[in-house]
């Protein structure tokens, strides 16, 4: 070390600095070697270009930042990310199921008898039909896993069962209209939305809540991370029912009718309500306004499905077409026209986007809907029941897909729907009690604040360095930087205000009108002077900004007096 | 499975999966947790490592109990602490009724003990053995003590030397048999013998606290009371190079792992650290404590220190950062005279004038004993989540939380006050006097009056 400081650059430019170190380095014995395994001993294969491609999220960055320091913070950043693309494209060689498929000429032909007959016998118990035909028509709901199944009907019936094993949980007749049914976070508890109000029963049946301020409510929807039970009335309200700690979190009144449309977009958590004016609006519990607004129909609307990337809507209407759009955009991707016979109804969007359609008593399934290229001439699949269709859903990391008709419930195999690898630390149809008891108390840990819920934070990915806004976790700093720019503009036009000024009565001589009047005078310039220095000052700093920014671009602020004559268009 | 149907042509494959595949064989086995990196399958990653950080951070605020037991027994206040070198439960602690206490840290109990001067006992330090200790008392004696491996202190010590001065500091070699005292002269001794080999005095004023630099073993510092700290080599002659500060060092350690820089504690509040090839501006320049710094020491890594502090409270320092990273008070510690980081990096201590010597730990809210590998795991997992979101304002806000006596609350306050207004005074005086008639002045060389070579 010794050496390497005395031939150091620094010691040629201050050279009166003396430096003591041990001459005699033997007598030192402060001697360390590790020994270096060289970096290249373990080398792992370079995984493929394609698959890379496919787990990166976001772009690279461009350029430089402004400072050194930032720019290799930046770039460390992107290397994790890098690493977590690459760890992900070598952990797909894990996910060891594959994805169904039905391959032939005219597969909308093939009915679920066919199916039946040539699929294995697991396969088979999955397509059943639920002879109901005193209550319905029914509403049903699967839990996130995707293993219990929910059903309610209108005129009371509420059943709860393993759908797959066919055990039943409970039957219970709430001897009331039943709107809607929804799972909460797990199968050990549900909300039922009945005539008058919520109630939340637990498995076997037992009433656990009535929740008296969700009042007439239509629909139900749960947000699992937040621990939300969304519920939308015939009033025109929309609320949100924190189920963890049993407050309402939010109550909006939407002014927009009977609200009995309504879907949730799993990715960003905003609420999706469908209005009979042609309209979707998207709510967030934070705002009493829309986020935003769609206009997608002509006439009143059926149905609204968002895909499961939460960058698709479907929506059908009464003018009897169906439309997909794009939320990144707002835009109309396709639309489909159904012929004069037929007006679609009820929508879902499958794990991997298969679109199941109903019209009437029918249900019909596309693949590639969200794809703008793909004009589907007929659907994937078709299924007639015996009824008109309810309500249909599908089952999550299951290839089924769950129809609510007038006459029960049917349960039909949709080969390519649901997601062959579900991830056991989010959803685990397998999973034992105990693990369920671990999951529920590690969920109530990391709930989602609702102050998070944003429309930014749907499609805007930002890097997490440069959060600094409260509410959303995943936003820039917008809201200051425009209050600093507000500042700025504010600078330009800076004035001394005036003071009004009352002298205080003196005797003695004091009180003449001259004597006051010189008074008032010299404290009103007093006050003046020290606005016009605080003034100028602030100017000064604007100015020294100004100077500082102009070399850097995308900073300056000089904008030519032509520039007001340029279109203002996009 | 595919199979092929023969009325209508068309090959199946349904997904089907077998319930055995995902269940665990026997009861001993782990459950089985297949996993998919899939984006859409993970909504609100971002948002739910947020709100694990926020817990992290939280819970670290709850688990910050730093302090351990108190060691009582000494009847004056503490006036030095020794750490061994070679042991890591003993600790030696003198009081100024002259009476020096051997600690077992592991149960928490005093060893031994032995009056070992009359009147104050200056400074203690441990031999490079660990089977000795030296102490320096207002008795002007130099005194050598022995030390079973059990923590018996002899109750004569080994030798004894006789002086005409006080002795004010005192440090041990860290590889020689060579000792180093400072008082009215900075003295270094060898051997047996009775007489220093080697005397040094630069000024005329008196030095209080010495320390050897512990990689390159023949370096000394030395903080003397005409404001200076002085470093010598103890194969030279004289003095090496002389820093003059503003206001008095009151104590200095070395860094462990970089040779060349130590810090010291000022009388100014403010503690400095200088690297030894450059004094003229201090490497950093470490705020808030509200009173004199009577005592700092390194940790074992070098990365961070702790300081002792007039203001009744112990602040640990990272040595990179400005501000201090943590602060202990307890409601009856008075003045705090001295300060020890523990070689296994775990603990602080700390004496202080109301005869009691504080255990703390060096990581608040640090669990201590053994941890199982997923309990570490977890540890790991919080750390770095409170790193990733540290520069959220509720984290940031939580994190930096303490409660704090209202002395030092207030008194900080007032600090601060101080600080801007002359920071304000300074900025008026340039932006009225003629360009350059006011530098601007780094913070950090302020303090530095002079440096002689």
């Amino acid at each position: 070390m010794a050496a390497n400081i005395d031939n150091g650059p620094r010691q040629k430019q201050k050279s009166n600095i003396r430096y003591f170190f041990p001459k005699d380095p033997d007598k030192s014995r402060a001697k360390f070697s590790f020994p270096r395994r060289s970096k290249d001993s373990i080398e792992e294969a370079p995984v493929a270009k394609e698959k890379l491609k496919k787990w990166r999220t976001g772009e690279a960055s461009k350029g430089r930042a402004r400072t050194k320091f930032h720019s290799e913070k930046i770039k460390a950043r992107e290397e994790v990310l890098e690493k977590v693309a690459e760890k992900s494209a070598r952990a797909e060689l894990l996910c060891t199921e594959e994805t169904g498929a039905l391959e032939g000429e005219r597969t909308y032909q093939i009915t679920q008898n066919d199916i039946r007959a040539s699929a294995d016998e697991a396969t088979q118990q999955k397509i059943f039909d639920l002879r109901l035909n005193q209550f319905g028509p029914y509403r049903l709901d699967y839990t996130r896993n995707g293993r219990h199944l929910l059903i309610g009907g209108a005129k009371g019936h509420v059943a709860a069962f393993d759908w797959q094993t066919k055990g039943l949980h409970c039957e219970i007749n709430v001897m009331e209209t039943v709107t809607d049914v929804k799972w909460l976070h797990q199968e050990t508890m549900f909300a039922v939305a009945q005539r008058k109000n919520v109630f939340i029963y637990d498995n076997q049946g037992i009433e656990l809540h009535c929740l008296k301020h969700l009042d007439s409510a239509v629909r139900l929807e749960f947000l699992p991370y937040h621990f939300l039970l969304v519920s939308s009335s015939a009033k025109g309200y929309l609320s949100y029912l924190d189920v963890s700690i049993g407050k309402e979190v939010s109550g909006i009144c939407t002014k927009q009718g009977r609200l009995d449309i309504m879907t949730v977009n799993s990715q960003s958590a905003i609420v999706h309500l469908g209005h009979p004016n042609g309209t979707v609006s998207l709510w967030t519990p934070n705002m009493k306004e829309p986020a935003a607004k769609i206009l997608c129909h002509a006439s009143g609307l059926r149905d609204v499905a968002v895909d499961i990337s939460g960058n698709y809507m479907a929506t059908t209407s009464l003018d009897r077409r169906l439309k997909i759009f794009d939320l990144r955009t707002y835009k109309e991707l396709s639309r489909f026209q159904y012929n004069k016979r037929y007006c679609p109804g009820v929508l879902d969007f499958s794990q991997k986007g298969i679109l199941a359609v109903s019209r009437e008593n029918v249900v019909e399934l596309y693949k590639d809907m969200t794809n703008q290229a793909y004009k589907p001439e007929k659907p994937y699949l078709y299924h007639r029941c015996d009824k008109l269709v309810q309500d249909i859903m599908f089952c999550p990391y299951e290839d089924v897909l769950g129809i609510g008709h007038g006459w029960g419930f049917s349960s039909i195999v949709i080969p390519g729907a649901g997601e062959p690898n579900f991830d056991a630390l989010e959803a685990n149809p397998y999973q034992s009690k105990s693990q369920r008891k671990q999951t529920e108390v590690r969920m109530l840990l990391d709930k989602v604040q609702p102050e998070t819920i944003t429309l930014e934070g749907s499609v805007v990915q930002v890097q997490p360095e440069t959060i600094t806004l409260e509410g959303s976790v995943v936003q820039v700093d917008l809201k200051t930087a425009a209050q600093q720019q507000e500042e700025r503009n504010k600078n330009k036009f800076l004035k001394p205000c005036k003071i009004d000024f009352t002298p205080r009565h003196k005797k003695k001589g004091g009180d003449k009108a001259s004597k006051v009047m010189q008074r008032k005078k010299g404290v009103q310039e007093e006050h003046m002077r020290s606005a016009v220095r605080t003034i100028v000052r602030t100017k000064q700093e604007a100015g020294r900004q100004r100077q500082r920014n102009k070399s850097r671009p995308g900073l300056a602020e000089g904008v030519s007096a032509l520039e007001r004559l340029k279109k203002k268009s996009a | 499975m595919a199979t092929v149907s023969r009325k209508k042509k068309f090959s199946l494959k349904v997904l089907s999966r077998n319930p055995e595949d995902y269940r665990r064989e026997t009861k001993l086995d782990i459950h089985k947790a297949p996993q998919n990196p899939e984006t859409y399958l993970h909504p609100f990653t971002l948002g739910r490592e947020y709100q694990r950080a926020l817990n992290a951070t939280k819970l670290e605020r709850v688990f910050a109990k730093p302090f351990l037991c108190g060691l009582d027994g000494h009847r004056d206040s503490i006036q030095a602490l020794a750490k061994f070198p070679t042991r890591l439960a003993h600790v030696l602690s003198a009081a100024s009724d002259g009476e020096i206490r051997l600690w077992d840290l592991s149960n928490k109990k005093c060893v031994s003990s032995v009056v070992a001067h009359d009147g104050l006992v200056h400074s203690l330090c441990s031999h490079r053995s660990g089977q000795f200790f030296l102490s320096t008392g207002q008795d002007a004696n130099i005194k050598f003590w022995s030390c079973s491996e059990e923590g018996q202190i002899g109750q004569e010590p080994v030798r004894t030397i006789l002086n005409k001065h006080v002795y004010q500091g005192i440090d041990h070699h860290e590889k020689e048999d060579i000792f180093v005292t400072c008082g009215q002269s900075l003295d270094v001794w060898a051997g047996d013998r009775s007489q220093p080999f080697q005397s040094y005095k630069w000024g005329l004023d008196s030095m209080h606290h010495v320390k050897f630099n512990r990689i390159e073993t023949h370096l000394i510092a030395v903080a003397a009371d005409d404001r200076s700290i002085m470093l010598y080599d103890t194969r030279g002659g004289s003095g090496v190079q002389k820093l003059v500060m503003r206001m008095k060092t009151n104590a200095l350690s070395w860094n462990p792992m970089q040779a060349y820089m130590f810090t010291a504690a000022c009388d100014d509040f403010n503690l400095y650290t200088y690297d030894i090839r450059n004094l003229r501006i201090a490497a950093n320049k470490y705020e808030d404590h509200i009173a004199a710094v009577m005592d700092v020491d390194y940790c074992p890594t070098g990365r961070e220190f702790a300081t002792a502090g007039y203001d009744r409270c112990v602040r640990i320092y990272s040595v990179t950062e400005a501000h201090s990273r943590d602060v202990y008070t307890g409601k009856r510690m008075q003045r705090v005279n001295h300060v020890l980081w523990s070689m296994d990096n775990k603990y602080i201590l700390s004496g202080s004038d109301e005869m009691n010597v504080r255990l703390w730990k060096a990581r608040a809210s640090e669990k201590l004993g053994v941890m199982k590998p997923r309990e570490k795991t977890a540890f790991n997992t919080a750390e770095t989540l409170k790193k990733t979101f540290k520069d959220h304002p509720e984290i940031k806000r939580i994190a930096r939380h303490r409660h704090l006596p209202r002395l030092i609350y207030t008194q900080k306050k007032q600090l601060r006050e101080q600080k801007d207004a002359q920071k304000r005074k300074e900025s008026n005086r340039r932006f009225h006097s003629k360009p350059g008639a006011v530098p601007f002045v780094a913070d950090r060389t302020k303090q530095v009056v002079d440096v002689k070579d």
